[in-house]
């Protein structure tokens, strides 16, 4: 049996798919919140360190305090959040989402969707690094969860390959509780984390980092005994000659996130660049009825940022099941030299949007470019820290609806 | 009468559950932590057609035999099968004789329905070959299995009825009182028995020592793969072989059962004691990735999640080596390389209903039950089951493993069907084999396995005791 | 003289700022573009402060550990010393976000205090109507 409505369903609760539930509910929309876990949250309850919620309540904040904060406000705003309750198919044809849950399975008809379901880690075997296969090797976020909430050390003596900051976080993490962690290994030639985590994660312990560095093979039987770390040329690749080995009990891979789409690839269109669904100003997507944001978009670097896009999606979704749509003019917009990740791929004519972005290597300072829109110059930008541009409502003029501008980076 | 099986894998649980059809105490021994986690762990998982097999050979003869019973006995025993098909594809005109030499081979060894098609077809039916392939001999016997599911469902078909299990328990001796088996020495003691199968795969050619046998003197023969996620799965509908070379039948592109693509093997013969030797090589997974890619050159290799390697008890012979030996009452089924998992059920049959039922004068029971029903997964129930099934069990509404779909109920029953590490829970319910790997179930599936097996979560293992997963409390 | 080169971390810019020190006192900061630059340096070259967050021990409750964080910067010097104590204290659930667990740090005045709630054992189950006050409990945990 098909349940009508609500507006807006949320698959997702982690940040952006809590502040996405609570903007639509605020605004007045019958609201559905699906969340896989036992309690809402996502990752925030396992990122027990600080440097949350600076941009959102100018405060500095542990990811528990940040998800309390999402939390209330959600409790507050009426949305029925159903806990263990996993998205298991959406049919485009409705739409009609099918989900599992203990008390019985739910299939909901509702007027809009946001896909809010995060990332996943990259997996060590997709690196395909040869040797066996002994226990051992963990993904970051995973053996954040063992020591942070289960409280139990993933080994003794750890190495951390990838400098991104959940490596970095983790290499401080593991350190202060009496592992040893022998280096973080990065194969770029500049660190994946923000400056402020190298220092306080790395430099404050001594633990070493290695740049332009990777590892080309393992070793152990049924528990890992050790890696081989090489240094990489320009191209990346490794230098056999600098091959050592270094004794490890426990590898720890922050390697990259992957957003995950499973349900709604198969029919709305993805940027193979952030490997996200398109989505405009709003964060709809090509998908009249459907929304996306978050971390399935694109991977953010901000909370606050992830956060920030899901109310833009809950309100929008909001407005659109009241049946206020109003179709402003679209400007797409077309990735130049300079930049990665990009969100939205798509402006609209009155929408205030702010533009997330990546540029593909350190630049300072740098000019961002928007079509014949906007320009700016930043004193400096890093691909690990996604740059915000503002753009008022009233930023793109008349005329000349769909057609794109280009984005650009580059050095000022 | 007692027999003792030395070995889990998927022929030693087919040849005890053969023997559990008969008045006799069966005993099973398995060195590892669980079943068929030696050389039927890590292999290709095809079900060959033996159109590579030289006719007259035995191969070949077991070959076909055990493909034409994989059907019923996957779907008595419960374990997936899919008969898929398979293209044998000549990427280069110098490759069109070795194709017309395996369909001569082919029909020789009554292998069905084998054709030999031109571009056209072969492009029709498998888009996505390399645009050199010339020609393609199809044959639709092929299929593909999961060869644990299949060594776990036998076993539990034959406790059963009545099989004594005993893992975590190599077999160190074997007693004999003339030139006939007496016992065998286990890690737990000594116990007398009538008769001994070797089906100890990588390690046969040891038991067999232990009875003053020299056959099988068998080398290690290595295998590495790859396997890409189920997003690659729709690029190829068959299994695609390439022509074969002397060495082996190549490098492959096989679907999996749950919609994966598995690439590889290599083949590579090591030296004999090399047992061990189950690691991945960068030479050997660049060998896949190009013989795969000569294949299927779409293939994304970003959708990759795993890479492994496999061994196969090799002989210099390459013939398997089945039946009663110069020590009455030693029965071996060794040396089961390529097409070993093929053959398994055919081995089984001939072995027991052939020298041993005549040897040992076996009486059959009139109480065996052949059917074995697997852990039901609530998202192959047909829709209107699922609510019931949930309303009776609430664990059933409770996804473990997303990548897969895998319900705590399913993990739980897992664990009551005999896993008690996290692969033990992996390879029954494919939890954590998925995209993510494991990396948002793992902690998931080691609380329940803490809970059902009331243990401390650091105690529980990756597989055997030695594969610890978790050191010491963060604050104890 | 020494020289001490670091990199704020109080912008994005993350300018490379030179620190001279004679004898320990501070004679001169080069390379900062503004003063927060020059105030971050001052602090770091010579007593560099960090918040510290990390896990407390937690007695009968639904989680074996609750997170913490100091209420302000600590001196990093005082981190090893901190961490001694830590892990020698334990509380007994239910345990409060912003519940202070410990004001005896040493080598500091900061507090220790939980960033999240721990409720005891057992109690968090269910679609429990246990406490209108909490209304994440008003939450369906999969009964309906």
């Amino acid at each position: 049996m098909t349940r009508e409505g609500p507006d807006v369903l949320v698959i997702g609760g982690g940040a952006a798919g809590m502040a996405a539930a609570t903007a639509a509910a605020e605004a007045g929309a019958s609201t559905m919140l699906f969340e896989r876990e036992r309690e809402p949250g996502g990752v925030l309850a396992q990122c027990i360190h600080t440097g949350f919620g600076l941009h959102r309540y100018q405060e500095e904040l542990s990811g528990p305090e940040f998800g309390e904060r999402l939390l209330r406000a959600l409790d507050a705003s009426g949305a029925q959040v159903l806990c263990e309750c996993s998205a298991v198919d959406i049919a485009p044809d409705g739409p009609v989402v099918e989900a599992l849950h203990p008390g019985g399975r739910l299939r909901v008809r509702p007027r809009t969707v946001i896909w809010a379901t995060g990332a996943q880690e990259r997996p060590f075997g997709s690196l395909m690094i040869p040797g066996p296969r002994p226990a051992g090797i963990y993904t970051a976020g995973l053996a954040q969860r063992f020591v942070n909430i289960h409280g139990l050390l993933p080994g003794r003596r750890a190495l951390i390959l990838g400098s991104g900051d959940i490596g970095l976080i983790m290499a401080r993490r593991l350190h202060l509780e009496g592992m040893e962690v022998a280096a973080v290994v990065e194969i770029q030639p500049h660190p994946g984390g923000l400056v402020r985590n190298v220092v306080q994660c790395l430099e404050d312990y001594g633990i070493p980092l290695l740049l332009s560095h990777t590892i080309t093979a393992i070793a152990g039987g049924d528990r890992l005994t050790g890696v081989t770390v090489a240094a990489v040329d320009k191209a990346g690749r490794p230098i056999a000659e600098s091959e050592r080995y270094v004794a490890v009990d426990t590898l720890v891979l922050s390697v990259g996130l992957i957003p995950d789409n499973e349900l709604v690839a198969g029919f709305t269109p993805l940027d193979p660049v952030n490997r996200g669904p398109l989505v405009d100003a709003r964060m709809r997507t090509r998908v009249p009825w459907l929304y996306a944001a978050g971390n399935n978009v694109a991977i953010f670097d901000l909370v606050d940022a992830v956060a920030a896009v899901g109310e833009v999606a809950g309100r929008a979704a909001a407005r659109q099941a009241r049946g206020d749509v109003v179709e402003p003019g679209a400007i797409p917009l077309v990735r130049g030299s300079g930049v990665h990740h990009l969100v939205p791929s798509r402006l609209l004519r009155g929408v205030p949007t702010t533009l997330y972005l990546r540029a593909t290597r350190p630049m300072r300072p740098a000019r961002i470019r928007i079509g014949e829109f906007h320009t700016q110059t930043v004193p400096a930008v890093r691909p690990s820290e996604m740059v915000e541009v503002r753009l008022p409502a009233d930023a793109l003029g008349q005329g000349g609806d769909g057609i794109p501008a280009t984005v650009e980076v580059s050095e000022a | 009468m007692r027999i003792a099986v030395i070995g889990a894998g998927v022929v030693g649980a087919l040849i005890a559950r053969e023997l559990t059809r008969y008045e006799t105490d069966v005993l099973l021994f398995e060195k590892e932590d669980d079943v068929g986690w030696g050389v039927t762990k890590a292999n290709s998982g095809i079900v060959h057609g033996g159109f590579h097999e030289i006719p007259g050979s035995q191969r070949a003869a077991l070959c076909v035999e055990g493909n034409a019973a994989y059907e019923a006995l996957c779907e008595v025993l419960d374990v997936p099968f899919a008969r898929i098909g398979a293209w044998t594809v000549a990427l280069r005109e110098e490759d069109r004789p070795a194709l017309a030499s395996l369909l001569e081979q082919g029909e020789a060894n009554g292998v069905p329905g084998l054709d030999l098609v031109g571009r056209a077809t072969l492009r029709r039916h498998e888009p996505s070959l390399s645009e050199t392939a010339v020609a393609g001999l199809w044959a639709p016997s092929v299929g593909i299995t999961e060869p644990w599911a299949l060594a776990t469902a036998a076993v539990e078909n034959a406790c059963e009825n009545g099989l004594d299990l005993h893992l975590a328990e190599p077999v160190t001796a074997i007693r004999t009182r003339g030139e006939r088996v007496d016992a065998i020495v286990t890690s737990r003691g000594k116990l007398p028995v009538d008769a001994v199968v070797n089906a100890a795969g990588l390690f046969a050619d040891r038991v067999a020592a232990m009875v003053g046998l020299c056959e099988p003197v068998q080398f290690p023969r290595r295998g590495e793969y790859v396997l890409l996620d189920k997003a690659a799965g729709s690029l190829v509908r068959s299994v695609i072989f390439p022509t074969p070379s002397d060495a082996s039948k190549g490098i492959l592109v096989v679907p999996t059962v749950d919609g994966g693509l598995l690439l590889g093997p290599t083949a590579q013969n090591l030296e004999r004691g090399a047992v061990d030797a189950t690691g991945t090589t960068a030479a050997g997974i660049r060998e896949v990735i190009d013989g795969a890619t000569r294949l299927v050159p779409g293939l994304d290799l970003s959708l990759a999640i795993k890479t492994f390697a496999g061994l196969r008890p090799e002989t210099v012979a390459e013939t398997f080596i089945v039946g009663s030996t110069a020590v009455a009452g030693f029965y071996q089924a060794a040396a089961m390389r390529s097409p070993g998992l093929t053959a398994a059920p055919a081995v089984a049959k001939r072995l027991v209903e052939g020298a041993m039922k005549r040897e040992l004068g076996l009486r059959q029971r009139t109480t065996f039950q052949p059917v074995r029903r697997g852990i039901r997964k609530l998202l192959d129930l047909p829709e209107a089951q699922r609510d019931a099934q949930i309303a009776e069990d609430p664990a059933y509404g409770r996804l473990v493993c997303h990548c897969n779909r895998v319900t705590e109920a399913e993990i739980v029953e897992a664990i009551h069907r005999g896993a008690r590490s996290l692969d033990g829970v992996k390879f029954r319910t494919r939890a954590g084999f998925g995209r993510c790997q494991g990396g948002f179930c793992t902690d998931k599936v080691l609380q329940i396995l803490t809970r059902e097996l009331r243990v401390p979560m650091a105690r529980v293992p990756l597989r055997g005791e030695d594969a610890w997963l978790l050191g010491e409390e963060v604050r104890p | 003289m020494t020289e001490k080169r670091l990199i704020c971390v109080s912008c994005p810019i993350g300018c490379e700022i030179t620190v001279r020190l004679e004898q320990g006192t501070i004679t001169e900061v080069s390379g900062n573009r503004c003063p927060r630059g020059e105030t971050y340096a001052r602090q770091e070259a010579v007593d560099p402060m960090r918040v510290l967050p990390t896990n407390v021990k937690v007695l009968h409750g639904a989680l074996p550990l609750v997170s913490v964080k100091t209420d302000r910067p600590v001196p990093r010097r005082a981190i090893e010393a901190i961490m001694r104590r830590v892990r020698a204290l334990s509380v007994e659930a239910p345990v409060g976000a912003g519940q202070v667990l410990a004001d005896d740090l040493p080598g500091t005045d900061a507090k220790l205090v939980a960033t999240r709630t721990v409720e005891r054992a057992g109690e968090a189950d269910g679609c429990g109507e246990l406490d209108a006050d909490q209304a994440r409990r008003r939450r369906c945990r999969g009964r309906c």
